[in-house]
């Protein structure tokens, strides 16, 4: 079969093609450039996992560091993008993000439709998230749904090495500004990758495994949460059909009915916390749209209205596991009007 | 491929069976297919349930005389489970890993199965690549190395094409043989590599041992346009499937993985302009553009055409009215994925021609 890589070299090997291929585009961030020459060190660090290292040796110049005031490189990178060039500036992580909302929302979000299409911010902003890495509130929320809310900004939460390598060529060839959610979690996952650079369109939901009696529709890590649920459900004879939704914005509406329509039966599992998350939003869709074909009531899967705790053992409690999605799977399954 | 869905069984146990006797249908994460009997004798056991998921090369029926006593059957099966370990085995039915040979910058994807004899080369269609001959490869190579190349533009072969003329093809195709030192091949062909598998056979007469057009295009003008069109342009799954699904006479054979995996290729770079460019070449304006059922005459090596009776991209008139020196095999109920449709008969039929030929051949 074909070569393996992590979701890590994957991010790396997009962001290598995509600056040799296309001169405009650039990369900002704290600690992409930095840490170069320090302790006989010859490369940068390439940001603090490292998922950058390598390029600023390659590319120079066009990968630079940036001080650590998010709301300054932010703006000097959508600016950049509104000027003709194609940043990718990593945020290290979302929940920081919160010091450069009018950057985003108001300036990013807006140009293409304040200036009637007269102006682009193709520009992509990477980003992790995610609970898992006894990290504490401040460094483990799921802020996507925040994102997705925004209209002209669009969200990417890809689950495995073969999604993040297309996903993110897409997002840096997009005219449209584009968040990238790196789970954690997820960087050192191994998985298929071809060598040449491909793109992965935004609003095509991936079908992980199908299945008539139950629909799953999940995203970014929590599909492999899902993918060990519906494992053990099969052992059962409960067929789940797992659909991974790769993007929040655009939104694969027709792949989520597609699938309930077929099983009448959905489980919406989300790591973002439960109010107004993607959850919701799919679950709005499928009582909307979808109403005629529900065999049982919609189950949502998410953390408690919580901030991540501290403590290993609540956060382990918090996040969404195999166990409680199987539990609401069968609760789905086996509900009778 | 890791597992597969057992469908229903095809034959009643007790019954005798014969070698390329349909036992039960298997549905893969590819493709929905059926499993052939590879010895003779009678179905003593059913062991796999109907829609049980059964790992590769784990145990689904026991073949036997009726002369082995039920006590002995019941200990093979039970030594057999016991012994049996999924991953294991996995990798040893995961059979050979592709290959990679570069020729003048060009790099070549092939996978070769089996050893010896007089070898054989196949070639996929317009858009294809080796896993259009997921259901043959096998079953061709038990008596010879049967290579199947990925020809430029197409699954891990470079994405150059060049300007995409039969006689570049028919080159690529020259090295490729030349690199693997092939001096004489039997040469195989589906839709567009039929036709540059008659473009090297008339190139190169005497390294072409025999030649099998399956489903060729270069006999007619006709084509149906839209197909690869649509094709071309389909980006996402709910575009692609419809093109997909007029491959095969049943349009529910088409897994929506078999579409992914289609679509896997699509999406990488230089790839839609390397279809744009081969179908420019070949089928301009939804026609063919390059018609050699006139030359097959000349051709002296033995010459067996292949066709599914429904097939509704190139049709099946196409194999009428021709020269006298080529034999023709209408397979019913297939599509224009005859080898994967009609896997049985295709495997058989090719297996018999090739046979002959070495028979021939040798004299």
């Amino acid at each position: 079969m074909g070569r393996t890589l992590s979701f890590q070299q994957a991010i790396n090997e997009a962001l290598a093609q995509e600056l040799a291929r296309d001169p405009r585009v650039v990369l900002m961030g704290e600690d992409v450039a930095g840490g170069s020459g320090t302790d006989g060190e010859m490369d940068a660090w390439g940001g603090p996992l490292g998922v950058t290292k390598g390029l600023w040796s390659k590319f120079g110049d066009r990968v630079m560091d940036t001080p650590i005031s998010e709301s300054a490189f932010i703006g000097a990178a959508i600016g950049a993008a509104t000027a003709g060039l194609r940043p990718v500036v990593e945020l290290m992580f979302v929940d920081f993000m919160g010091v450069c909302f009018d950057q985003i929302f108001n300036q990013a979000a807006k140009l293409r439709y304040m200036f009637g299409g007269k102006a682009v911010s193709p520009l992509v902003i990477r980003t992790m998230f995610g609970a898992g890495l006894r990290a504490a509130a401040q460094h483990s929320q799921c802020l996507y749904p925040i994102f997705t809310h925004v209209p002209g900004l669009k969200c990417v939460v890809p689950s495995t090495p073969y999604d993040a390598k297309g996903l993110l060529v897409q997002a840096i060839r997009d005219d449209d500004p584009v968040v990238f959610f790196e789970h954690k979690l997820l960087y050192s996952m191994q998985g298929e990758v071809p060598e040449d650079s491909y793109t992965i369109p935004f609003g095509e939901a991936n079908f992980v495994r199908e299945g008539d009696d139950v629909t799953i529709v999940t995203l970014g890590r929590m599909v492999h949460v899902a993918s060990q649920a519906a494992a053990e459900l099969a052992a059962e004879g409960v067929e789940c059909e797992l659909v991974d939704l790769r993007t929040t914005s655009p939104l694969d509406e027709d792949s989520v009915l597609e699938s309930v329509e077929k099983t009448g039966r959905l489980v919406v599992l989300d790591e973002a916390s439960p109010r107004c998350n993607i959850a919701t939003d799919v679950s709005a869709l499928v009582g909307q749209k979808a109403f005629g074909s529900l065999k049982a009531p919609i189950r949502m899967v998410s953390p408690p209205h919580t901030p991540v705790p501290f403590s290993d053992v609540l956060e382990d409690l918090y996040i969404p596991n195999a166990g409680t999605v199987a539990a609401a799977v069968r609760e789905t399954a086996g509900y009778k009007a | 491929m890791k597992e597969g869905k057992v469908g229903r069984w095809l034959i009643d146990q007790g019954a005798q069976v014969q070698p390329g006797d349909e036992l039960l249908e298997i549905e893969t994460d590819k493709i929905l297919g059926s499993l052939e009997a590879s010895a003779s004798g009678v179905l003593r056991r059913k062991v796999a349930t109907e829609h049980s998921v059964v790992p590769v090369a784990g145990l689904l029926g026991v073949i036997a005389d009726a002369a082995v006593p039920d006590p002995e059957i019941d200990a093979f099966i039970a030594d057999f489970q016991a012994r049996f370990v999924p991953e294991e085995a996995e990798r040893e039915a995961s059979g050979p890993t592709p290959e990679t040979i570069d020729i003048e910058g060009q790099s070549l994807c092939y996978l070769r199965r089996g050893e010896g004899g007089q070898p054989a080369v196949l070639l996929h269609g317009f858009g294809g690549d080796f896993n259009n001959w997921l259901f043959n490869h096998e079953v061709l190579a038990a008596h010879r190395a049967v290579y199947a190349l990925e020809l430029p533009g197409h699954g891990g072969s470079s994405k150059r094409v060049g300007s995409g003329t039969i006689s570049e093809f028919a080159m690529a195709v020259a090295r490729f043989v030349d690199a693997l030192d092939l001096p004489r091949v039997h040469l195989a062909g589906h839709s567009m590599g039929g036709a540059i598998a008659i473009q090297f056979a008339l190139t190169h007469p005497r390294r072409t041992a025999s030649l099998t057009l399956v489903a060729s295009a270069g006999l007619g003008p006709d084509i149906d346009g839209e197909y690869i069109e649509g094709f071309i342009r389909a980006s996402r799954r709910n575009e692609l499937r419809p093109q997909i699904e007029k491959l095969f006479a049943d349009p529910k054979l088409v897994s929506r993985q078999m579409v992914e995996d289609i679509l896997k290729y699509k999406r990488l770079d230089g790839v839609e302009s390397a279809l744009r460019t081969i179908a420019n070449r070949f089928f301009p304006e939804g026609r063919q553009a390059i018609l050699l059922r006139d030359r097959l005459g000349e051709l002296s090596m033995p010459v067996l055409v292949i066709w599914g009776s429904n097939d509704r991209i190139v049709t099946v008139s196409h194999a009428q009215g021709l020269p006298q020196n080529v034999m023709t095999q209408i397979l019913p109920e297939s599509g224009h994925m005859v080898h994967m449709e009609a896997a049985a008969q295709f495997n058989r039929a090719v297996t018999s021609f090739w046979e002959s030929g070495d028979l021939s051949g040798s004299s």
